[in-house]
């Protein structure tokens, strides 16, 4: 069964082996110049990368490493006593806690939520596919906050569906559920709009192929679909839980804000620069921000990784 | 190639220099004198209906004694982050704080002269406010007054103080009527203990929890400003009710000039002229409209104006004045942090 859906593998490698020395065959036979070769080698085909690199270095440098590190720099400025004591509190451990858990359970479900979505968009017709397609975006453009308001105002009970669900003991509003809430609506756009193009661009005559060959359905997808899509997933996973993370609009007008419980970090550093605690309030900050970076971190690895060994089966 | 690279590089690094030092160039100022005077009056949040009403008084008033238009435009958002900002740099002609301390930084900051507490009337606060409750249509809990807070059934709506002035009062409000009654300090951290251990929601801001008590339904009782309380019954279409405790704390708005903006933009004589304004009758009649309580007793009523009930008051020396107030109950493990380190122990 397995046996020729492998051969389509193995014949495919050694075209993938093939393609690089070639590009090293055709480098040697340029004519060759008086420029050096490390000079000639870094020219690209495009035209203005002098222009493009400067405006890009310009964009990034003042909108994010700027702002980044005045905020790193604001934070030494306690030294490392100091520092420990305004970032690493029980109350400021547990909103940490709180921020991190709740973000990766929401970017779990909005993960989940958003392949299914994503998938229905690109493969299934039906009737108001556009529409549905056009409101996935709607949280990108609302405000948070009141996503916040409505989700608060519709959980609670004597909300419409807190009406049903209260009495139930499911609390949408005010708990640890809302904030997952929350984050899944913020970040679904994000996991969906990553994933979508992928499955629109699937290679349908390798699906087939696979069938053809003999792999059941249960093969084609987890041997052909998950390889090719897995690392669209794991983006879209970390675009969701960076979003997450972030997050402050929404989540302080539902979770209720109840210190060790329900409070996330970025309540914290509000109400550390109303004490016009400025220093104090951007450790907790750099905490937060190192945690994330760190997360993001480990799954560019492993999204590196994932489309690496895509590339080697996909083709 | 080469060259044209390190010029791109120099083009970064002088972008970013440039953006480095161009945040110190500030505004102009005005220009000629037949154009209105400019001013920036910064406040906070529930002043917005009250300061519309008050500039438009205040324009066709000073252009009548002085000839000269003013367009005075505002600023709301809660009051520490209006500080904040001022503090930051936006170029505030005057501010009309919630609390002290928020005015107090900006003073801090060289901002505001450091006697600013001198320049106006009753140390600079033009009008007052109270803390007092609002209940549901026709009380069913029968809240009466403070002790009522603490029963079992009850359930309370107050921001955060440490986020929020109105919850910093709230909490200020809770400690005094202990100790007007003859109560020690113990008494007074218990009774708000069990004040915040009945409160299920801590919105950060005193509009939240308005929304929270009001729109969702949340809580049987709201503690909040006078002012805010009446806005807030008025919207209810009679769903909700006030209920004066017997005993409650003043609150005092401070207001200030920023010297270091008038006199850069040549706006003093209009922005103190504007701050005076509010202690004049027709400005407190504009006050008293908004349901804030004027200063002085010899506040003409006016028929437009709604008669507020007398409460008896104490004031921030009670609790022993902002700064002791400050650091003692809202600072990183102050008492309102160790009312949650305790109940997170449990």
């Amino acid at each position: 069964m397995i046996g020729p859906y492998q051969d389509l593998h193995d014949n495919q490698k050694p075209m993938i082996a093939l393609a690089t020395p070639s590009i090293s065959a055709a480098d040697s036979l340029a004519p060759p110049t008086s420029r050096p070769r490390w000079l000639r080698r870094n020219r690209s085909p495009l035209p203005g990368f002098g222009t493009t690199a400067a405006i890009t270095s310009l964009v990034v440098g003042t909108l994010v490493i700027v702002p980044l590190t005045v905020l790193v720099a604001s934070a030494a400025s306690l030294g490392p006593l100091g520092f420990a004591a305004a970032a690493w509190t029980p109350r400021a451990r547990a909103a940490y806690g709180v921020s991190l858990g709740a973000s990766l359970l929401a970017a779990v479900a909005s993960t989940a939520l958003g392949l299914i979505v994503a998938w229905v968009l690109a493969r299934v017709p039906f009737r108001g596919r556009r529409l549905i397609d056009a409101f996935v975006d709607v949280p990108l453009a609302l405000p948070t906050a009141v996503a916040g308001l409505v989700y608060s105002a519709l959980y609670v009970k004597q909300g419409w569906l807190g009406a049903w669900l209260v009495p139930m003991g499911v609390h949408g509003a005010y708990s640890y559920f809302g904030i997952v809430l929350v984050l899944v609506f913020v970040s679904l756009p994000f996991t969906v709009r990553v994933v979508q193009p992928v499955i629109e661009n699937l290679d349908r005559d390798a699906e087939e192929a696979a069938l053809m060959l003999g792999a059941s359905r249960r093969q084609t997808f987890l041997r052909v679909i998950v390889p090719a899509i897995a690392p669209a997933v794991v983006t879209g996973f970390a675009m969701a839980l960076a979003r997450s993370l972030g997050e402050y609009g929404s989540v302080v007008f539902i979770s209720g804000n109840m210190p060790f419980k329900t409070e996330i970090a970025p309540v914290l550093i509000v109400a550390r620069l109303e004490e016009f605690a400025y220093a104090e309030a951007t450790a907790i900050a750099v905490v937060l921000l190192t945690l994330s970076l760190t997360l993001l971190v480990v799954i560019n690895v492993l999204q590196h990784r994932l489309s690496r060994s895509a590339v080697g089966t996909e083709k | 190639m080469n060259g044209s690279r390190s010029l791109a590089w120099l083009v970064a690094v002088c972008g970013l220099l440039a953006v480095g030092c161009g945040e110190g160039s500030g505004r102009s100022s005005s220009g000629g004198s037949a154009s209105p005077i400019a001013l920036l009056n910064v406040s906070y949040d529930p002043t917005r209906e009250l300061y519309r009403d008050i500039n438009a008084a205040f324009a066709s008033s000073y252009e009548q004694a002085h000839g000269r238009a003013v367009a005075i435009k505002q600023s709301h958002a809660s009051s520490g982050s209006q500080a904040r900002a001022v503090i930051d740099g936006l170029e505030a002609d005057v501010v009309t704080l919630a609390v002290w301390p928020d005015v107090a930084a900006v003073a801090k900051a060289g901002l505001v002269a450091k006697d600013w507490q001198a320049r106006f009337d009753n140390d600079s606060v033009p009008y007052h406010s109270v803390v007092i409750f609002v209940v549901r249509k026709g009380n069913p809990k029968g809240i009466k007054d403070w002790p009522d807070l603490v029963r079992d059934d009850i359930a309370i709506i107050t921001p955060n103080p440490k986020t929020s002035g109105n919850g910093k009062y709230s909490f200020l409000a809770a400690w005094g009527a202990v100790k007007a009654t003859g109560g020690s300090d113990d008494d007074a951290e218990r009774f708000v203990t069990e004040i915040y251990r009945r409160t299920p929601v801590l919105d950060t801001g005193a509009r939240a929890a308005t929304a929270t008590f009001s729109q969702k339904g949340i809580g049987d009782v709201h503690l909040t400003f006078e002012n805010e309380a009446y806005l807030e019954v008025a919207e209810s279409a009679g769903e909700l009710e006030i209920v004066y405790p017997s005993r409650s704390i003043r609150v005092d708005p401070p207001v200030a000039v920023v010297d270091a903006t008038v006199d850069r933009r040549g706006t003093r004589h209009a922005a103190e002229a504007y701050l005076a304004f509010l202690y004049t009758p027709e400005g407190r009649a504009i006050v008293a409209k908004h349901h804030y309580r004027p200063w002085g007793e010899a506040t003409p009523a006016p028929s437009t104006a709604p008669t507020l009930p007398l409460i008896e008051t104490f004031d921030i020396t009670a609790v022993g004045g902002w700064e002791a107030a400050m650091s003692r109950f809202f600072a990183e493990g102050g008492v309102f942090d160790a009312i949650y380190s305790a109940q997170a122990g449990k």
